[in-house]
């Protein structure tokens, strides 16, 4: 019996290892309806990935002489993996995985001091490397039918980068039924919108996140959506296809919530979210890029440890500038 | 009546059924019982007797000592066998000053004088009583109640909150205290708002105990100034200015007490000991507690003379189940460990606890994952993590400015840190550091300036000395002259 020990004397039984486990859990419905939607080669990508991201945690671990088993067994590499894995084109070759895998875990997070220390999310800054050097391979997308074929959000930005206004190719685009169950093009995991919403509701029950950052992202991006729709719908896509295309609900529920890389305050996660939302908004309409999430949430990220120095919940007892209560001159006497 | 929210918090099991049903009992009398001195806040009682005295039940042991301090009284009757040292009720262990008796068996009161009526004294002389019947804040805390009873001189009070949240797990004296002596907690209760001047009574009782809600209620039916109001279960409701912001909806500006908005808070067992003090004439002898936990064969709650040491309060429950991972005094989120089974209980010692390994669920701290548990968790809006990361890396003035002092060591935070990070240790480490540090600040403020002083009166001293020799050369010189003057004039006449 150890006497250095203080209060409390007892636990939640919150571990590090359950929390990820229970994103998991979440995110397997859509996983594996993405896995048996496009077939082996995206189970081999999967698996490749999420291999990678061990082996590569597994020898950064072992170089910086840290415990290899202890933090392997947290289920952090796995699940960085599994996130690469759902982000990238199902049909990508192999190696696009194992580098992908490597990126995120050396350079997204060991290089930083391994778990909790990353700035930002590992698995979208694989992702972004990725899509910069590689892009042919990171945009060529398969429709289920196994024609290949561009994303919703990329026929979209084509066809309107070359002067088609959305109603002239409407039936070009598919329905908002197809959209939501995930009968679409896009990566692995960000294609059946309503498992992914699914999963989303389950960590908001577990209590793994909390619904600041998935509503506010939310609310800023269809709020942008339905404006700029209402005023030009030939050119802007409407509320729908926003929330239904791209990696909208991926990234609301399981990018952006991301614990490491958020912050920590309900309002910090409020305006994080609203930003990751706006950029969203901006990359997908303006930018270079057709879908934004990557980049919107790498960006927000940067910004975060600001957001968590300027935005600290009230301290009980002291007003927003952390001054003691004068009731003697407030309301209350 | 409309309650109000607070931030945070948690819900812990509350384990409360391991012994919420067993009806207090007294423990027999022990053979030894062990006495310390300072078993209050504040400084510690000066011995009244020696070694050999022979001692009637509630005779005055040790004399309270200065404004922030609680006289101690015999327990029994017996004979003092020791003025001396024994193990502390802390986790140290280390001996501390300590009056031992050998009880008679007599259990002898000795003569009381209750008053004939508590409520025709002035409200002072019951502040007065309520000291030298040596009453502490029985939630644990252990604070003179007497201090707390005299408030109304520097504060305007308009309501006496009685906290019977018992929001930690386990602990159930409280609960069985409000179920078996209702009429008598309620009597104490109207004698703390006469002595503190305020009409006003709220119980708050948390709803996992609506017995002790229904006993109250119904003691209290004859006063209309009294609310018996149910609680929502929430750890740290028991917090005082948590729960004066449930009930009201009013904060306790920071770094200060609740007196600052008219409230005062009390423990329904300081108010037993009050109606005991002041209907009975009796001081604070005896204490009752709550023997818990996984470990403990029997899980009772007794009546226990202060100063028995753990190891019979265990014995009468059978003893071990198996051996504890931890034991503990107080409640699981807020109790400090107990060394061993050796040391005595205290007046502040609202339960005893043996905990088994799973019921602890000790881990390996590992790195924190910033899933900000702790800030949804902390009732007090504080960044757990931020705090931890400077007190780790020894920046204390960074972990003072997030609002260190601000903390109230519920143990939300590390209650729910996925990572097992002992978050409250890291703010105890800083808090000790701080006050230590402020300590040798004093130290050499003090020491500056008596050297100073000092330095001051040498000069002084060596200015007097100086203006001292000036003066005799003058004087001398002066006589010198005179006597030159003198002889002068004798030379003028003799030559004339």
């Amino acid at each position: 019996m150890s006497l250095l020990i203080s209060s409390p004397h007892t636990h939640s039984g919150k571990s590090v290892h359950s929390t990820m486990l229970l994103v998991m859990v979440a995110l397997a419905p859509a996983t594996i309806f993405g896995l048996y939607l496009f077939g082996l080669p995206a189970i081999s990508l999967f698996l490749i990935t999420i291999l990678g991201c061990v082996l590569a945690e597994a020898m950064a671990l072992k170089i910086m002489g840290k415990p290899v088993g202890k933090y392997l067994s947290d289920g952090s590499a796995i699940l960085t993996g599994w996130l690469l894995a759902m982000s990238l084109p199902p049909t990508a070759p192999w190696w696009i995985g194992l580098l992908g895998a490597f990126l995120a875990i050396i350079i997204g997070k060991q290089v930083f001091g391994g778990i909790g220390q990353n700035l930002f999310n590992p698995a979208m800054v694989a992702r972004v490397a990725l899509l910069i050097s590689f892009p042919l391979e990171m945009t060529t997308w398969v429709t289920v039918d196994g024609v290949s074929g561009a994303t919703t959000l990329g026929h979209i930005r084509t066809e309107t980068g070359q002067g088609h206004t959305l109603s002239s190719f409407t039936d070009s685009l598919p329905s908002v039924s197809d959209m939501g169950l995930g009968m679409i093009g896009g990566s692995m995991g960000e294609t059946s919108a309503v498992l992914l919403l699914l999963g989303g509701l389950f960590l908001l029950w577990k209590r793994i996140i909390t619904w600041h950052i998935p509503v506010s992202l939310l609310g800023t991006l269809l709020l942008l959506a339905g404006v700029m729709h209402a005023i030009n719908p030939n050119v802007y896509p409407s509320v729908e296809v926003h929330l239904l295309a791209g990696a909208t609900l991926l990234g609301a529920f399981f990018i952006a919530t991301d614990l490491v890389t958020s912050p920590v305050s309900a309002t910090g996660q409020l305006i994080f979210g609203a930003g990751c939302g706006l950029l969203v908004y901006v990359i997908r309409t303006w930018a270079g890029y057709p879908e934004g999430m990557a980049f919107a949430v790498l960006l927000m990220n940067a910004v975060t440890p600001l957001i968590d120095h300027y935005f600290r919940p009230r301290i009980y007892g002291r007003d927003r500038k952390g001054e003691p209560l004068n009731y003697a001159s407030g309301e209350n006497k | 009546m409309k309650l109000f929210r607070i931030r945070g918090g948690v819900h812990p099991h509350d384990c409360k059924t391991l012994s919420a049903d067993k009806a207090i009992e007294d423990l027999p009398m022990p053979s030894l019982l062990h006495i310390p001195l300072q078993q209050h806040i504040g400084a510690a009682a000066k011995p009244a007797v020696k070694r050999g005295d022979h001692v009637l039940k509630g005779q005055l042991l040790a004399n309270s000592q200065g404004m922030i301090s609680a006289p101690i009284h015999a327990p029994t009757s017996g004979r003092v066998v020791g003025v001396g040292h024994y193990p502390a009720h802390h986790a140290s262990g280390l001996s501390v000053h300590t009056i031992t008796l050998q009880p008679d068996g007599k259990d002898e009161w000795v003569e009381l004088f209750p008053p004939a009526d508590p409520f025709a004294l002035d409200p002072a002389e019951i502040a007065t009583r309520v000291a030298a019947a040596g009453i502490v804040g029985m939630g644990g805390a252990t604070f003179p109640s007497a201090v707390k009873l005299n408030l109304r001189n520097r504060y305007s009070l308009h309501t006496l909150v009685i906290n019977g949240a018992e929001c930690e797990p386990y602990l159930t004296c409280d609960d069985r205290i409000m179920r078996e002596y209702s009429a008598n907690v309620i009597d104490g209760i109207r004698v703390m708002a006469y002595a503190l001047g305020v009409e006003n009574i709220i119980i708050g009782i948390e709803n996992n105990k609506p017995q002790a809600q229904a006993a109250m209620r119904e003691a209290a039916t004859a006063f209309p100034n009294i609310q018996v109001v149910g609680l929502p279960m929430r750890y740290p409701m028991g917090s005082e200015k948590h729960l004066v912001q449930t009930l009201t909806g009013l904060e306790t500006p920071a770094r200060g007490l609740t007196a600052d908005i008219g409230i005062v808070v009390h423990n329904p067992a300081t108010a037993l000991a009050v109606r005991d003090a002041l209907c009975e004439g009796k001081p604070l002898v005896s204490r009752v507690m709550t023997v818990s936990g996984g470990a403990i064969q029997q899980p009772r709650n007794l009546r226990v003379l202060l100063g028995t040491k753990v190891q019979d309060v265990i014995d009468y429950c059978q003893g071990f189940r198996e051996e504890p991972t931890r034991l503990i005094s107080g409640g699981p989120m807020m109790g400090n460990v107990l060394p061993d089974t050796r040391v005595p209980t205290v007046k502040g010692c609202n339960g005893i606890l043996a905990l088994t390994a799973k019921e602890v669920s000790e881990n390996q701290e590992s790195p924190c994952i910033r899933c900000a548990s702790c800030v949804q968790a902390c009732p007090c809006g504080l960044l757990p993590l931020e705090m931890a990361a400077n007190a780790r890396a020894g920046n204390l003035d960074a972990v003072t400015k997030l609002g260190l002092m601000d903390c109230i060591a519920c143990g939300s935070c590390s209650y729910v840190c996925p990572a097992h990070i002992p978050l409250v240790q890291y703010f105890n480490y800083a808090k000790g550091e701080l006050a230590s540090r402020q300590r040798a600040k004093h130290k050499q403020d003090e020491t500056k300036r008596l050297i100073e002083q000092r330095n001051e009166r040498m000069a002084a001293q060596e200015r007097a000395k100086k203006e001292m020799m000036e003066r005799r050369k003058r004087e001398a010189a002066a006589k010198k002259a005179a006597a030159a003057a003198a002889a002068a004039k004798t030379a003028q006449e003799a030559s004339a």
